[in-house]
């Protein structure tokens, strides 16, 4: 079992003839996803690296029965993008463009809203289900199957985490990157519950970082709903208040969304927090009582 | 990207926002020249800077005396105003916004931003203008006014009544509401089309003529919006940015100035501030946030060393990456090739992690340049922190 995405999970890449929407479809490919179809306007009965190209999402869904999509297209067309997988009934859209317009999700999300159909991102790393499908921008070679699910608002911290959970021998189930933008489709608060009631994962944990309210809603929902132990590192402890830190969303203002008040929910609410971002696997290990 | 009070009043006027008549002046002559024009019983100069707090620190000035206003001019421009947004360093004022004052009957707060939690622009108002908004929010939150706006179809008059009728303007200023909610469509309309981060007015007034004005003007805009407006990109001001962001921006790095010594150049945002936060844990203070992104190549990483070297107070350089897609060999090149391009006279500590680590690692052993090696998180952490000393 896994969470979201697995070995039968049908993949269409939305920018597929581009710099980054090629190379990634290859890895994703290689690790072995099934990308059954790529899509570029225009350039439909191309090939890249063996997957077929096509107008438009709708077409890519007819002809190959794909159902998620992962989106490489450039910001100031991915408002579209998202809105045209959603029209083609594509049912997980994972966005992994960096730059969209906050008012531009604005309007995605609430289009979205009341359909069947779940946004992961923007600016995000992807989802992975170990050793089934890879459907992002993560290195494949650094998870291995375990027991851990990972949910975490960042990337390359998410990259340092696997990588010592893989190094304890603990590895992962699922992990997903909900992204770094104020506005997003998925929060820690959709993901949570899938780890809960998955039963191939053991413990949970989330990497948050300054900005917003999203962790200490998670608390909340930790507190109420989960049984199985939550591991958190909360990124800018150091950050001042009132610069963004790389991340649109990651910007203390108003006073609010500062790491130690977050810090102090999470642990209220039964999360074992760690300052120390080296420190997340061995934390995992003792939760697990390993 | 913020912009000043001038310059957010003239989009408040563009969009139908009603301001005071003013104008910016950047010269003792222009605002007398500037007075004779407006022709009006007070003049009101206001220091131009991107910070809050300029009123107490002597910033604005108020007078009857239209031959007064060359003197506030000379005293102002040039002058560093120190403000609680300033920092101790205080700022420059370069330009001024000089404008006819007004009668006050009524001062309000008003604001629109992007609630996180729904994702939906949402109006802020209060009756208690002309304070700081967070400590009335912390002390008095049943103050504070929330109208959500639905981005489907945007503002309805509706919203607008919610708004005028929560706040009691029904007693304040009967006559004013009808202005009062067009005003807040015209504000919500700039909102959406100019892709802004947040617009505020504080105070917004109702005056003894019974119109709605906005006395104050707070604009910031969506970075990832700017694309779209080459009028907003013409109103940036360099003059109120650091120099170093300004030039890691050129060379499209993540970087953000602090105060401590230990300069850090990391791929990713979060891991980025999760270094930050490990050198403060080992006991120094990290001096910026660093971003090299997720493809960290030779131009990038000699870009990195340029401005970290920049800034004086940076005594050891921390390198943290983890190689995904990107590999670490070919970071470990960029590396040593930015090295012998610039001159690093402070200690550098290296610590390479994922993709081809090892021979990243073994490259930078070889490569005779003076650096330590780490293959983990807080072991390098620590190790630039004992080189450097720790902080006072």
């Amino acid at each position: 079992m896994s969470i979201l995405v697995n070995k039968n999970t049908r993949v269409v890449v939305q920018g597929i003839t581009g710099k980054e929407g090629s190379f990634h479809a290859t890895q994703c490919k290689a690790y072995g996803t099934k990308v059954v179809a790529g899509v570029t306007p225009g350039k439909a009965g191309q090939e890249v690296e063996g997957i077929p190209v096509f107008n438009t999402v709708a077409d890519a869904v007819k002809k190959t029965e794909a159902d998620t999509s992962l989106i490489f297209v450039p910001p100031p067309f991915c408002a579209d993008a998202i809105l045209e997988a959603a029209d083609a009934g594509i049912k997980l859209v994972i966005c992994i463009t960096e730059g969209i317009p906050v008012n531009d999700m604005v309007k995605v999300k609430r289009a979205l809203r009341g359909r069947d159909v779940r946004l992961i991102g923007p600016n995000c790393p992807g989802v992975i289900t170990v050793d089934e499908a890879k459907i992002g921008i993560m290195p494949g070679f650094i998870h291995k199957k375990g027991v851990v699910g990972v949910v975490s608002r960042s990337g390359t911290l998410t990259y340092e985490a696997v990588h010592q959970l893989s190094t304890l021998g603990l590895g992962e189930t699922t992990c997903v990157g909900i992204g770094g933008d104020p506005v997003n489709g998925t929060g820690f608060v959709d993901v949570l519950p899938l780890f809960e009631k998955d039963p191939e994962t053991q413990a949970i944990v989330m990497i948050g970082e300054i900005g917003g309210d999203a962790e200490e809603k998670a608390a909340e929902f930790v507190k109420k709903n989960v049984k199985k132990p939550v591991v958190s590192f909360i990124a800018g402890i150091t950050a001042p208040p009132g610069r963004r830190m790389g991340h649109a969303g990651a910007i203390i203002s108003g006073g609010k969304g500062t790491a130690s008040e977050k810090m102090k929910t999470l642990e209220a609410a039964g999360v074992t927090v760690v300052k120390n971002p080296a420190e997340i696997g061995e934390a995992v290990k003792r939760a697990l009582g390993r | 990207m913020n912009v000043h009070e001038f310059q957010a009043k003239s989009l408040f006027a563009q969009f139908g926002v009603p301001v005071p008549r003013g104008k910016e002046i950047t010269s003792p002559e222009a605002a007398t020249a500037w007075a004779t024009e407006l022709n009006t019983p007070v003049f009101v100069v206001k220091a131009q800077i991107h910070a809050g707090g300029r009123g107490k620190a002597g910033g604005v000035k108020i007078t009857k005396d239209k031959a007064a206003v060359a003197g506030f001019a000379k005293e102002l421009i040039g002058k560093t105003l120190v403000t609680h947004q300033t920092g101790p360093k205080g700022r420059q004022v370069h330009r001024l916004l000089m404008e006819e004052g007004a009668n006050i009957a009524k001062e309000l707060y008003l604001s629109i931003l992007v609630d996180r939690e729904t994702g939906w622009p949402t109006f802020i108002a209060s009756t208690e203008g002309g304070m700081e908004i967070e400590e009335v929010a912390a002390k008095t939150p049943e103050k504070i006014i929330k109208e959500p706006i639905d981005p489907a179809v945007g503002f309805q008059g509706y919203n607008g009544r919610n708004i005028a009728f929560a706040l009691g303007l029904q007693n304040i200023e009967p006559t004013a509401m009808n202005p009062f909610i067009k005003m807040l469509g015209n504000l919500y309309r700039l909102f959406m089309e100019k892709n802004c981060a947040l617009v505020e007015i504080n105070p917004l007034i109702i005056t003894k003529e019974k119109t709605v004005v906005a006395l104050d003007g707070k604009v910031s805009f969506d970075d990832n919006g700017l694309f779209k407006h080459e009028d907003v990109q013409k109103m940036r001001d360099l003059n109120e940015e650091e120099p170093l962001e300004i030039e890691a921006t050129a060379n499209n790095l993540n970087y953000v100035k602090l105060d401590g010594n230990i300069g850090c150049m990391v791929n990713g945002a979060g891991l980025a501030m999760a270094t930050m936060d490990v050198i403060k844990l080992a006991g120094s203070e990290p001096a910026n946030f660093l971003d090299v992104g997720g493809g960290a190549t030779k131009e990038t990483v000699a870009a990195g060393f340029r401005i970290l070297l920049k800034d004086p107070n940076v005594k050891g350089i921390f390198i943290n990456i983890f190689g995904g897609i990107v590999r670490c060999e070919r970071i470990a090149h960029g590396v040593i090739e930015a090295a012998k391009e610039v001159k690093i006279n402070v200690p550098l500590v290296v610590r390479l992690q994922g993709t081809n680590a090892e021979e990243g690692r073994k490259l930078l052993a070889d490569s005779g340049l003076k650096l330590d090696v780490a293959n983990d998180l807080w072991e390098a952490a620590q190790k630039i922190v004992k080189l450097t000393g720790k902080a006072a």
